[in-house]
């Protein structure tokens, strides 16, 4: 009875939706992943605090457009490769050209076989699907309609900016990216943009021996997305891999992000600053994360902030798993939310597992308040009230700003935060 | 145990089996006693047949076979971190008792001699022991001294209850809970299962069907118990559960202080302990409830071994309420028990604190939860989890805060310590917070014995697993700090014994 009506559902959530075209045998597999493993439930454990309805209904709550060009758009002061999708749809018209010195650029829609992604494209989900089942992302990759490929053989001389443009009140966007850096290689990845009414989007990034990746994400602004994100990477050795996003409002934002380290040495850093106000429309924000240590003295870093109100909900299930013979690991995690008034939640599930002996890990939860006595020292020196919290909030979110190495993306970063905290006073 | 061991000319067998038992399981040895089985299985008539044995009213049936039905149409949790060979429910005992305890002894110097001899052999205090025989003037020779009374719980039955009449000129009832299920039907039908329904979980219902026998405890309003109380679980019988099932009450203003220990017979088959354990604790009263858990880990090479399923469950239901959970888990071959506390009451508190032991090829899942409802609540969770062999040892725990319980604390603290690179540790809290006026802190650390401290001890001239003892035993002394003084002892002992082949 159960697998009939799930059945029903997927069917209706597949209706419409190509499986076919690029790498038709990787997305045959991840279709069969998909039904036998089912669309996300709220039984399933990693679905328990955010319900999936939004994601998995036949087609997405309408969303309209949102008119930011109150503020100057985000990136703009960083020299940068722009590529832009509208609705999920590529625009080269409003793209820069895809060429950049010591890196390729291909869409996906255009490379039936793949070229040099051919092995990898899906493979990295596939990994990511154990122990926790991730159907959202199968679904990504059986039936995604466009997206990048993205190779790195060298020091980028600049970063990309893949720029989600949301017009269609309807649009149901699902993108998949394939990203490779190759030995020694380094790439900065920028995205933002809200994509659509629903986005699902699934990155897979492959960072080769001692290359370095950075990512910046700014999810905004004052937008209805609903939107479902993951990103599976394989860190090899010697190599880094730092994510950093920003999430400011929308109904409803799910960022998974399974990391696996699988070589010595290797630096994996993953952090998330998210600030919602439930007033005018619901806000839900999750962030899954899994971190994977296969290898020997990896270091791994989560680091999550979330500041609430007005019934704004923020989940945060993380986890660190240590292989055996990981030895001389250094993980640590941190989930901190900030209920800025009495109606907002936070639920967090943050958790180790691990069998090696020879290692470090740790991480911390805490819930409360803004601190009244701080509060009290600003004021006493004369800060006025908005401001005092202004400033307290901002440092409560720096421990994840910081994760971000470029000084000016940071204080684009910083800069984006204040004019959210300007625009939500009350 | 020693037959496969030459016993040569002038040492006795006592001697080997010392030795051999020194640092090893000490409870291993088996009680020879005639027992009364049911027949193996589960169904309704064995469900009957238990009542009937303990000579239940109709209520008490109904109740137990609504259980039944329900746990029927359970599934089995498969979620903790353990990996539970299948149990077969069919295969089991679900009630022995010495045939000597078919008629109720009236006294305590009735219990047969053979079952006072086992209580003795298993260090339950001499004067305890005195008194559990019966020796004329024995109550007046501890008077003064900090005493304990003891329900003691062997297979599926209560053999006695030491102090009874003492406790009773304080007004507090402490007795088998089949004795108050006859004696006080009122008291336990106005809380048994109200802190743990019928339905909560899989072996809880089990548990609310098939319990044998188990310990009741009433303090009234106003009361500071005038002594500790104890239970001594004992199982002996081979492919037996055992089921027991505790309420303590305490009302009004109350106090009490309950202890509670348990340990099995070495054997190759695994075997079954469903117990629940209900805690109701009314307006400013306060309950301790600690507990070492000692069952048959099973032996080096992960055979038999008691497996451990608990629902213990405390209801802290007026203001001011308080209850404090302790336990040292180094016993049974898995371990699946959360210990928790509803802070109902506005100014209540909760407190855990826990040392889990796995060592060879025991699984520990075990936690906590506190569930904060009332205003102003606070809590306190200190756990420590040491893992060595090929041992899995997981910390899980929930801490909720919902919308009205305003102003209210926790903090949690769980550490684990991994001895040598087979062993497992893991951290898997859930944490709730839906109000913005309380404070949730969530810290968890995991690492290994630290080599300097290693090495401290031993250019000290103390021995390896002496100084891995040490340092483990400073690891948990939060915990340790926080039972009463005759636990503290012995599971300072039993951390150091539970650890043994763990180095080199």
């Amino acid at each position: 009875m159960g697998a009939a009506v799930q059945k029903s559902t997927l069917e209706a959530r597949l209706e419409g939706l190509s499986t076919t075209g690029f790498a038709p045998a990787a997305r045959k597999d991840a279709l069969a992943r998909l039904v036998a493993m089912g669309l996300p439930g709220r039984r399933d454990e990693y679905w328990r605090w955010t319900n999936p309805a939004d994601f998995i209904a036949a087609t997405p709550v309408p969303a309209q457009a949102f008119d930011d060009s109150d503020e100057a758009p985000v990136f703009e002061a960083t020299d940068r490769v722009k590529l832009v999708f509208v609705d999920g749809v590529f625009d080269a018209d409003a793209s820069d050209d895809l060429a950049l010195a010591g890196v390729e650029i291909t869409r996906l829609a255009e490379a039936p076989d793949l070229n040099w992604a051919s092995g990898l494209y899906g493979t990295l989900e596939v990994a990511g699907q154990t122990p926790v089942a991730r159907p959202l992302a199968a679904l990504n990759t059986a039936a995604a309609t466009d997206g990048l490929l993205i190779r790195a053989t060298a020091k980028a001389e600049k970063p990309i900016n893949l720029i989600y443009i949301h017009r269609s009140e309807v649009s149901d966007p699902i993108l998949h990216h394939v990203i490779r850096l190759e030995e020694g290689a380094e790439l900065t990845i920028l995205e933002n943009g809200p994509a659509g009414a629903r986005f699902n989007k699934v990155m897979e990034v492959d960072v080769a021996k001692g290359a370095r990746f950075h990512h910046v994400r700014v999810q905004g602004r004052d937008h209805e997305r609903r939107a479902a994100t993951a990103i599976f990477a394989r860190v090899a050795e010697e190599a880094l891999f730092k994510s950093f996003t920003l999430t400011v409002n929308g109904v409803l934002t799910r960022n998974e992000c399974v990391i696996d380290m699988v070589g010595d040495d290797a630096v994996a850093h993953v952090a998330g600053a998210a600030l919602g106000d439930g007033a005018s429309d619901a806000f839900l924000h999750d962030d899954t994360v899994f971190v994977t240590h296969g290898a020997e003295r990896g270091e791994s870093r989560q680091v999550f902030k979330k500041v609430l109100k007005h019934g704004a909900v923020g989940t945060f299930q993380g986890k660190i798993l240590v292989k055996p013979g990981a030895q001389k690991t250094d993980g640590y995690q941190i989930s901190q939310s900030l209920l800025l008034d009495d109606d907002s939640q936070f639920l967090a599930k943050p958790e180790l597992e691990i069998y090696a002996d020879d290692v470090k890990c740790s991480h911390g939860s805490t819930t409360g308040a803004i601190d009244e006595t701080a509060l009290f020292y600003l004021r006493s020196r004369g800060v006025p009230m908005e401001e005092a919290r202004g400033l307290l909030v901002l440092s409560f979110l720096a421990d994840a700003i910081d994760e971000i190495e470029d000084e000016g993306l940071r204080d684009d970063i910083v800069g984006r935060l204040e004019a959210w905290l300007n625009r939500h006073r009350d | 145990m020693t037959s496969d061991l030459e016993i040569r000319e002038g040492v006795d067998r006592e001697t080997v089996e010392t030795v051999q038992n020194m640092g090893s399981y000490k409870y291993g040895w088996e009680t020879e006693i005639e027992m009364e089985f049911a027949p193996k299985g589960l169904s309704e008539e064995i469900v009957r047949l238990i009542s009937a044995k303990n000579d239940e009213p109709e209520w008490m049936l109904e109740w137990r076979l609504a259980a039944f039905r329900r746990w029927q149409e359970m599934p089995e949790p498969d979620w903790a971190m353990l990996n539970i060979p299948a149990i077969d429910y069919q295969d089991i005992y679900y009630y022995a008792r010495p045939k000597s305890m078919e008629t109720k002894p009236k006294s305590l110097d009735e219990v047969d001699p053979k079952l006072l001899a086992t209580y003795e052999k298993l260090g339950i205090p001499l004067k305890e022991q005195l008194i559990l025989a019966g020796v004329e003037g024995a109550e007046d020779l501890v008077e003064g001294e900090r005493q304990v009374a003891v329900d003691a719980v062997f297979d599926s039955v209560s053999v006695g209850t030491t102090f009874k009449d003492k406790l009773a000129e304080a007004g507090v009832i402490f007795c088998s809970i089949s004795e108050a299920i006859k004696e006080h039907p009122e008291l336990v039908k106005k809380y048994l299962g109200t802190v743990v329904p019928q339905s909560d979980n899989f072996f809880a219902t089990l548990n609310c069907a098939v319990f044998s026998d188990g310990s009741f405890v009433y303090v009234p309003p106003g009361v500071k118990c005038p002594m500790e109380l104890s239970t001594y679980f004992r199982i002996n019988a081979e492919n037996t559960g055992q089921f027991e099932r505790t309420l303590i009450v305490a009302d009004k203003g109350a106090y009490v202080s309950y202890l509670e220990g348990c340990t099995a017979p070495k054997r190759d088959t695994a075997q079954l302990h469903a117990a629940v354990v209900e805690i109701v604790i009314e307006e400013d009263a306060e309950v301790k409830y600690s507990t070492v858990q000692n069952w048959f880990p099973g032996d080096e090479n992960g055979k038999g071994g008691i497996y451990n399923f608990v629902t213990k469950r405390a209801d802290c239901r007026g203001d001011r309420a308080k209850v404090m959970w302790t336990q040292v888990e180094t016993g049974s071959a898995i371990t699946w028990k959360y210990p928790s506390c509803i802070l109902r009451g506005a100014d209540t508190q909760g407190e855990f604190y826990s040392i889990a032991i796995t060592n060879n090829w025991q699984q520990a899942d075990t936690g906590t939860k506190m569930i904060h409802l009332g205003k102003n609540s606070k809590s306190r969770i200190v756990s420590k989890g040491i893992s060595a062999g090929h041992a899995q040892n997981t910390y899980r725990g929930l801490v909720s805060m919902h919308p009205k319980a305003k102003n209210s604390r926790n903090y949690t603290q769980c550490d684990s310590l991994l001895i040598g690179d087979k062993c497992g540790a893991h951290t898997v809290p859930y944490i709730e917070v839906k109000n913005n006026s309380s404070r949730v802190e969530h810290e968890a650390t995991t690492s290994k014995v630290d080599d300097d401290q290693l090495f401290y001890c031993r250019a000290r001239g103390v021995g390896e697993e002496e100084a891995v003892a040490l340092v483990v035993n400073g690891f948990c002394r939060e915990v340790l700090q926080a039972l009463p003084m005759e636990f503290a002892m012995e599971a300072q002992s039993l951390v150091a014994i539970s650890l043994e082949g763990s180095v080199g």
